[in-house]
This record gives structure tokens, sequence and C-alpha cells, in this order.
């Protein structure tokens, strides 16, 4: 671990200036990804501006039907906020699938997007990583890579995007706000993500000198027939091998709209648009989800050892269509798969 | 008064350990402490060119940077570096010198005033290394692994039989490399108490051992060198030697002439040992009745260049069952790696894994329920050696309270043919074997006026309960309350105790405090004789027994005279005994604890997602000390049983050596949400032979069969054989 400086930020402007002023600042909250990475030598920040103080906590309705939901709102209090149980269930229920308790408790929304990939490869500083060293190669492709990416790599980088919530958020097609010296912006959650392609080393289209200010989820929620399906090597407190988020609006047995996001398997959660308009005014039966499981997953592509996140994910995403148009969700207490 | 043995008593120590009280090798404070941190090595075998340590010098905070090149002389023989648990070959020296011989090894040591310090310091010191090629795959090695002697003399034609055999199996079982994982990171404080002396606050399941082996590595007189390890928070096998930490800490402790504190770090603990990597081959030949004519067990485990560390894992084989022939091999093979250790139930929790998955295979091939092969082999002998009867072997009572508990007659024996909704429901089952062993002991027990006892003794409570269990046969055996028993145990200046391992502790010592309770009632006796009018004038030593605070002569309860006043009207204020207890076996019996396993597996048809929903282990070990602690004990062998079967693995990319899930968020072990129905049960298992109280140890038995009774509940769900571990999801779907 590097030494560091330590400075508050007293308003996102200064968060803004100060990040600015120094090109190897780095923004602390939660600190639940940043700390371990500075344990390991990955990150070697030479200040923190602590952002924990900055007037970000609170999740509010929108006139639009939506809910706005401050950076810095803990992932905990947000999966058990009343508006966001009752709207958005599946990102509650996402939230309570990822990680533990404590550190739900530490983790902010903010930070939970800018978490990094946990390939064994980018936090081992001593063995080539293109992520962690740009040009140094990867070392996943011929390595230890069950866990990696099946869709969206590319020969730069295998690594999955390790986030729950975002999955969830992908599928509410969310947008990202954010503060930078030119004032404020706002970027959809599926743009805000990126395919590795060769520069791993930027996981999204966030300026170095911005800071995520809030989370915007647009009123069409799911409540009704959604779910979020974890797949996991435990029952708890395990990475996805492939996790799935389903939102579906229902007519009787007809899907009116649909929505359906992975997560564990790409370098960011990932939609298929084609796939989701060819769910969107059929019939929901198994013949249904097969169809539009083999369509998302025809792109896929498998390492040494992750072929069989292929055929888990198609399964999956069948089980959890299945799950969200029953209106029986995934219980994340209960690790029963219903 | 009811006797405090048998009874399910809380710990003692249970107090001190929740509220923060007890203090671990890493939390014992003095003025002035040094904080270390261990710079590693980024290469796996080769040697050191140069290391510059100036970046980390220049650091404020920074006391010391020590190396193989200026560190303080230490022993140059390998004698001195053997601990009293080594295994044949070179030992490790820690910063001897420039040569690599695995990834993680350490290669500096910055001292510092802080530990951040430290810490950053460390990041600052550059190494330059000459790689040579390494090799770290056992399947890679597996043709140039060499022959063991024969782990046990094979019994009849093993070979001729199994050709014969009506029904034969054959399969080869993998199991990975593992680590320890104890929550406690290995630590050592060094006080420097003046005049060259050291007190070493260490993280060790073995005081004495980490003693002797400081002062012969730093040529230190016996009476210069005191370590302490008052509470430890899991080892499992990790702590039997002692590890690198120590003599690094005492090194600079002696190199700055002030306390010293180093803790590795939970990635620099996947540098220490592990269990071995191992191929397993096992046949099996049966007659067409379902006995067992013949067993060949061969095995290849792993071992690090310089040592050879090896357990029996394949002589489990002919003794569980009743077999004429039988064979067994062992080879071993050299990787570039730490040395592998002793880890939760070694040699058993593996060989006893593969046995017990094959002879579900052997039952499935005779169309045989699982639980009646067990019973047509039965064996009430042990024939790898003399054909000894077993002191105790309540076996077969596990198998019928296990089976009846668990409702194992109405399994249905095709597999896939249960199940609970969306899940294939499978019930599988093993059986568990283990040592009843046990070691020379000695034990000091003061009893002082005010009816108070202090027993000590140098051996370790690593967690599972040595502190409670000693205290309640001192109360038994002294006739005292057990708030009047004090403990005194992890300190090497007590009286002699090998290290707390193998499952012997809890048996030698308590019969090691009868001994010495013994010799204090005597001497009551010698006392109570003398006195004027005594009612124990005519006593004989076997006459009288120690209760209530009393010394009464059995026969005749009424004579009797209070300890206190004994010791009062004789003008003694304290009696003090210490006394060795050595186990004589008398060659005519096998000494061994046994279980049967009964679990229950659901697994999503679609998705293949495993849960254990109910374990069943019905144990046969003796007597009983503390039903607290030791369903404690089984339940938590248990959980490492579902962790072996569905979790555990060390992962290492051969490319580089290098572990690369050395951390506990990615090397997986159960959580609680894996957890479901665990049941212990103790069968009555009275034993008059194996020691005087008739206890047998605990500490393994809990875990050995558990990986089995899962896997073969696994096959009985999904009709698919996973033969190497952990059973993921993705074998399931091979």
């Amino acid at each position: 671990m590097n030494s560091f400086q330590y400075s508050r930020a007293s308003d996102v402007a200064d968060a803004v200036r100060q990040m600015g002023a120094d090109p190897t600042a780095k923004f602390i909250a939660g600190g639940t990804n940043l700390l371990d990475l500075m344990k390991e030598d990955v990150e070697r920040p030479t200040l923190l501006i602590d952002i924990t103080r900055l007037p970000l906590r609170s999740v509010e309705a929108t006139p639009g039907g939506g809910v706005r939901i401050g950076a810095l709102v803990p992932n905990s209090d947000l999966s058990y906020h009343p508006l966001i149980e009752q709207r958005y269930p599946v990102v509650s229920s996402a939230i309570r699938a990822g990680a533990s308790q404590q550190l739900r408790n530490m983790a902010t929304t903010g930070g939970n997007l800018l978490q990094r990939t946990r390939c064994a490869y980018f936090y081992d500083a001593v063995t080539p990583c293109n992520k962690r060293v740009p040009g140094s190669g990867c070392s996943a492709i011929n390595g230890i890579n069950r866990g990696h990416a099946i869709l969206g790599m590319s020969d730069s980088c295998i690594a999955t995007h390790p986030s729950d919530m975002c999955v969830a958020l992908a599928a509410l097609d969310a947008t990202v706000h954010v503060a930078g010296p030119n004032g404020e912006r706002a970027i959809d959650l599926a743009d805000f993500h990126r395919l590795p392609g060769d520069t791993p080393e930027r996981d999204t289209n966030l300026d170095r000198d911005e800071i995520i200010t809030a989370i915007e989820l647009p009123a069409r929620g799911f409540a009704k027939n959604y779910t979020y399906l974890k797949i996991r090597d435990r029952l708890s407190y395990a990475f996805a091998l492939v996790s799935v988020a389903v939102g579906l609006e229902m007519d009787g047995d007809t899907i009116r709209q649909a929505r359906l996001a992975l997560g564990g398997v790409a370098h960011k959660p990932w939609r298929d648009s084609e796939v989701e308009a060819a769910l969107n005014g059929q019939v929901a039966s198994p013949e249904t989800f097969e169809r539009a499981a083999d369509l998302l997953l025809r792109p896929a592509k498998g390492f040494a050892h992750n072929t069989f996140k292929i055929d888990l994910a198609r399964r999956a995403a069948v089980r959890a269509l299945t799950q969200a148009a029953n209106g029986t969700p995934q219980s994340q207490s209960s690790k029963k798969i219903v | 008064m009811t006797p405090y043995i048998g009874t399910a008593i809380s710990r003692i120590d249970g107090h001190a350990k929740v509220t923060g009280g007890a203090k671990y090798a890493a939390e014992f404070n003095v003025p002035g402490l040094v904080h270390a941190f261990v710079v590693v090595s980024a290469i796996t075998k080769g040697s050191i060119a140069r290391i510059d340590a100036s970046e980390a010098l220049r650091v404020e905070g920074v006391v010391d940077v020590l190396t193989h090149e200026n560190r303080p002389r230490m022993a140059d023989t390998d004698d001195a570096y053997k601990d009293d648990v080594a295994p044949d070959g070179t030992p490790y020296r820690p910063l001897y010198d420039s040569k690599i011989m695995f990834s993680g090894q350490p290669v500096a040591l910055v001292l510092a005033e802080e530990w951040e310090i430290a810490r950053f310091a460390a990041s600052l010191v550059h190494v330059k290394y000459e790689q040579e090629a390494h090799l770290t795959d056992l399947y890679c090695q597996r043709e140039v692994a060499f022959a063991l002697p024969e782990p046990a003399k094979p019994r009849g034609d093993a070979a001729k039989a199994f050709a014969a055999a009506d029904v034969r199996h054959q399969g080869e079982y993998y199991v990975p490399i593992e680590h320890h994982n104890p929550m406690e990171l290995y630590a050592s404080t060094v006080t420097w108490d003046g005049g060259g002396k050291l007190t070493v606050y260490d993280k060790t399941q073995g005081v004495q051992n980490v003693q002797r082996y400081v002062c012969s590595i730093f040529g230190m007189k016996p009476d210069d060198v005191r370590v302490m390890s008052p509470y430890v928070g899991g080892a499992f096998g990790s702590g039997l030697r002692p590890q690198y930490q120590v003599v690094l800490a005492v090194l600079a402790a002696r190199a700055l002439e002030r306390p010293v504190r180093l803790v590795l770090t939970r990635q620099q603990m996947y540098s220490l040992g592990y269990r071995p990597a191992m191929i397993q081959r096992i046949e099996l030949g049966a007659s067409a009745g379902g006995t067992l004519d013949t067993v060949t067990h061969e095995a290849i485990t792993v071992t690090s260049q310089y040592e050879d560390f090896f357990r029996n894992e394949t002589t489990w084989s002919g003794l569980l069952y009743r077999s004429a022939n039988a064979k067994y091999t062992h080879k071993l093979t050299r990787l570039d790696l730490p040395t592998s250790c002793d880890m939760r139930g070694p040699s058993a929790t593996t060989g006893v894994y593969a046995l017990e998955s094959a002879m579900d295979e052997l039952a499935v091939a005779l169309r045989l329920d699982p639980l009646e092969l067990r019973l047509r082999c039965y064996s009430d002998r042990d024939q790898n050696n003399g054909d000894l009867p077993f002191s105790s072997k309540n076996l077969l009572e596990c198998y019928r309270q296990g089976a009846e508990i668990f409702g194992w007659a109405k399994r249905n024996r095709e597999p896939r043919s249960m199940r609970d909704g969306s899940e294939l429901v499978g019930w599988g089952m093993a059986t568990g074997v283990w040592e009843a062993l046990q070691v020379p002991i000695t034990v000091r027990i003061v009893l002082t006026a005010n009816g108070h006892a202090e027993v000590a003794c140098a051996t370790s409570d690593i967690g599972t309960g040595t502190y409670t269990i000693m205290a309640q046969v001192a109360a038994d055996a002294l006739g005292l309350p057990l708030d009047n028993i004090s403990i005194k145990l992890g300190d090497s200046t007590l009286p002699q105790s090998p290290v707390e391992g193998g499952s012997w502790i809890a048996a030698s010592v308590s019969n090691g405090i009868v001994t010495t309770c013994n010799a204090i009632r005597e001497e009551l006796l010698v006392l109570a004789k003398n006195l004027p009018g005594s009612p124990l004038a005519n006593a004989t030593r076997d006459e009288v027994t120690l209760l209530d605070g009393r010394l009464v002569n059995r026969r005749d309860a009424s004579r009797a005279l209070s300890i206190a006043e004994v010791m009062r009207v004789s003008g003694v204020d304290r009696i003090a005994q210490e006394k060795s207890t050595s186990f004589a076996n008398d060659g005519k019996h096998a000494h061994n604890t046994h279980s049967a396993l009964f679990a229950e597996v659901k697994i999503d048809e679609q998705l293949g997602v495993i849960r254990v929903t109910r374990v069943v282990s019905a144990v046969a070990a003796g007597r009983i000390l503390n039903p607290k602690t030791a369903h404690s004990q089984v339940m938590g062998g248990v959980v490492w049983g579902i962790g072996v079967a569905l979790h555990e693995e060390t992962l290492i990319d051969h490319r580089f050596g290098r572990v690369m899930n050395a951390n506990i968020a990615e090397y997986h072990i159960p959580v609680n949400a894996d957890i479901q129905d665990i049941k212990v049960i103790f069968v009555e298992e009275q034993d008059n032979i194996v020691n005087r109280l008739g206890v047998k140890g605990l500490g393994e038995i809990g875990l050995v069969g558990v990986a089995a009774a899962i896997a073969n509940a696994i096959y009985h769900a999904t009709g698919k054989r996973v033969r190497d571990l952990p059973i993921t999801i993705d074998k399931l779907q091979r």
C-alpha cells in the first residue's frame, strides 16, 4: 500500500475541483473495493478525496414517476427503501444477492457502479494484466478463466463486471447523473460501462474528473413481474457465475414489454435489444423463453474453463423469465431456486 | 454432586473470547514495539540477484530492512531447523540465502515504528531475480512421482483377486490443494526482556515445539526463550510446525534489541503449508454376495522440492472393511511449492473420501444398498495390524442410529428417483474412521487450602475446548466445584506437552490430569491419616476418593474429612504434584474412532445448484467428556466436509506457480447460507482398554467421510459421478 494524502470535499464542485487538480487522486466513499485494491498495490492514489459528507444521500420520487437515488445512499439502505421495495423490487433483490450485509452497509450506490473486476490477475500485481498495466498482456485468456466473460470480450481482456445491482439497473434503463468541470450531464446506464476493446483499463465512460451524483430510475419498475436470479459457487457471498435480471409487463399471458440483463458474463451488464424485441408481444411459454435465451447467448464464446457458463446462462435466462412471468421472483434469503 | 465429565458445560474461556478479554498472538502490546512486514518473492524458482531497499529505508519511521545479505547470524545446519514434527528433508530457512523455492517466499523484512509505514515501505523494496523454470502441476509430474516405502504390508494377492472377482470397480479420485484458512492470521509478538531473553507470543499448536525450534536456530539457551500461546484462533494443522513469521520476528528482535511484531497477511498465509493435492486410484473386487475380496489403494501426493511430507491415505482402505487381499502404494511428487502439511483429518479426509466414493460405486455395481454393503464388509479386526481386535468399535450402532434418524430406509436406490418440486433429491452415506491416539504428557496441579486448584500443562487450546475439558476432569478428580479450577496452558515453561494435533490431546491430557490428581489425593491421605483421631486412619489409598471438597472413604462415606481441614490442621497451605503419564499400548488392540454419515442434497435439475439440506453424523469415540463442545467440534467437521465436497480448492496458475485465489473471498469455504440441518449423535461406546477414562479424540473424526457422503448423495440425485473435488456446478454439466 502506498502513502497518500487525505482531504475532504466540502461540496460537489469542490470534489470536482480537487480531482481536477491532482491527476492521481481518487474519490473515496464506502471504500469496500478501493481499499482492497490499495492494499494489493493495484491502485496507488496519492490523494484520497473523501466525498462521504456530500449531500447525496436521499432517495426521492421524481415528478415523472421515477426515483432519484443519491450517489452516497448505502446499498443496504437502498435495498430496504420503501420506494425501491414497492416500485423497483428487482433492484432490492439484486442488491441483497450481492456481497455480505456488512459490505452492503458500507458500499454506496455510486461506488457500486465503479467497483472493478474481481479477475484474479487484475488483483495480483505480479502477473500481466492489460487492465492494470495497459499493454502487459491478458493472463486470463490462457489462464484460470472459469469466472470470465463469455460475451463482449476482446483479445485484450476477458474480465467481467462484478456488480449485481448494476444488472438490475441496466434492465430498468437507469440513468447516471454526473457532475464535472463543465457542469452536469446524464449517461444512460447502458452506455456507462464499456466493453474492453483495446482499452480495458477504462471501465466506464465517466471522465476522470467527473463524479457520480445520482442514479435515476424511470417510472416503469416492473414491480409485478420481475426476478433477480444469481447462480454462484456457494449460496451467499460469492460473485455471480451468471446472474439474470428480468422485468416483464404482462397482459394476461402476453408479454407487452420485456427487459432482460445478464451479469457475470461480460465487462458490463449485458442487454440485447434484439432479444427483448423478440419477446415483446409473445405469449409467455417455455418455447418463447428458450428461443429468447438461445438468441441472447448466440454470440457467446467460451475459454478453457468457462464454456459451461454459456449453457448455464441460457438455462438461467429461461428460468428467470419463467419466474418473472409467473410472478414468483427468486428469494434472496431462501436459497431454493423457485 | 453430578460429575462434570459427560455434562454439557459451556466453555470456561467463552466469556473472555466474546468480550475480547482473550488475547491472541498479535494482541500483546509492549512499549516501543517495532512492526514488521514481509516482502515476498514474485517468482517461483530461482534466486535473488539484487535487493535494493534504499528507497524503503528513506521512508520516515522505517527502522531497518532485513534481507539474507544483512541479517544476523542464524544456524547453518539442517538439524537446527528441524522442528518436532518436521518430515524428512532439508527444512526451509527463512531469509537464509538468495535461493527461491516457492512463490510467496519471504525475501525481505521491513521494520518500522508503525505497521502502515512498514507495509508502505515494503512496496518500495525492489528485488531483481534470476528466474528458473518451475513446476507446480501434479498432473504434469505424476509420471515422475517416486514410490515411498510400502504404507502397510500387503495381504494376499490383490491383483489376482481383482481379476477373479465377481464384481469389480476401479476409479480415480482427485483432491486439490486446500489451505487451512484459520480465522486468526499467523502472527508473532516478540518482547525483548533484557539480558538477551525473549518472550514470544506466537500462533501455534505447540509452544514447546516453537521454543525448541527458536532456541536451536538462534543458539539460545532454553531459559532465554519463553513461548506463549494462550489462545489460538483456529489452526487446523497449519500450526503444528513453527511458521516462518516466528523466525523472522525473533530475528528482528535480536537484530534491533527491541520488541517486534509480525502479522502475516491473509494472502501471505497461502505460502505456508497446505493439504497436498492428490490423485488416488482404488480397485475393489467383490463377490456377488457383496463381500469384499480385494482392495487396492494407490495415492500420488505432492510436496516441496526440499522436504518429503506425506501421510498414509491408502491404508484406511484395508482397515475399514474386511478383505482377504489388500495392496497399498504411495508415490510422492516434488513440486516448486512450500512443503505440504497436515490439515484437518490428514490422510483420512482424503483417503476415506476416495474409498467411500469407490464403495458407493461398488454398491451400485452390485445393485446393493450402500449401507447394506458396508454391513456385509464390516470388519471387527485391524487386518493391517496383525488382525487385532479393536479396544472398542461401536460403528454398527452408528450405522443403526444414524440411518434411523436420517430415515435411510425410505431411500429409493435408483438415481434420479427422488425429487422435491424442481429439485432432484439425493441421499448418500459414508463411513468415517480415525485413530484414537494418545501421547506422553505431564500435568502439574497445585491445590491450595482455600479449595482452589491450578492445573498446568504446556498444551494448546486451538479452539476445541481443551481449557474446558481440563477443568471438568480436574474438578471431578479433585472433588471441587468447576469454578475452583483454573487452567494454565499455552506456555512453554509449563509441564511438557507435545503439539496439539492428531485428535490426541483430549485423551492424553484428561488421563494426565487424573494421574496427577491421584498423586494429590494420596498426599492428602497421608496428611489425613496423621491427624489425631482421623476417621481415615486405616483407609488404603484405593479406598478413598475426593468428593464435594472432602476426602471420603468409598466404603463408608461417614468416614470423611474436608480437604480444607486436613490441610489447615496439617499446617500445609498448598499441595503441588507434577506427574507424567504415558500410554503403553498393550499390543493386543487397535485404537480407532468411527462414524457413519448420512447426507441429503437437493439439486435444481435445470441449473445444477447444489444444496446440502441434511447431514446426520453418528460418532463412536469412547466417552464424551463434554457433549456441548464435542457437538460443536463434530458439527464444525461436517461444515468443513461440506467445504471439501463443494467449495475448497486452491487455484494455482502453473505458468506463474502462483496461488490465484489467495483470499477468503475467492477461496471458498461454506458460508451460513450453505449450512442447513446438521444432526450430531454420539453413540455409547464404553472402552475400558484404550485408557483409564475411556476417552478417544474428536478432533478429526467429524470431518472424515463427510465429503464422500455428499458426493454419493450427488450421484444418487443426478446419476452423475464426479470424481474430482470440489463438486462444482460446471462439473455436473460435463
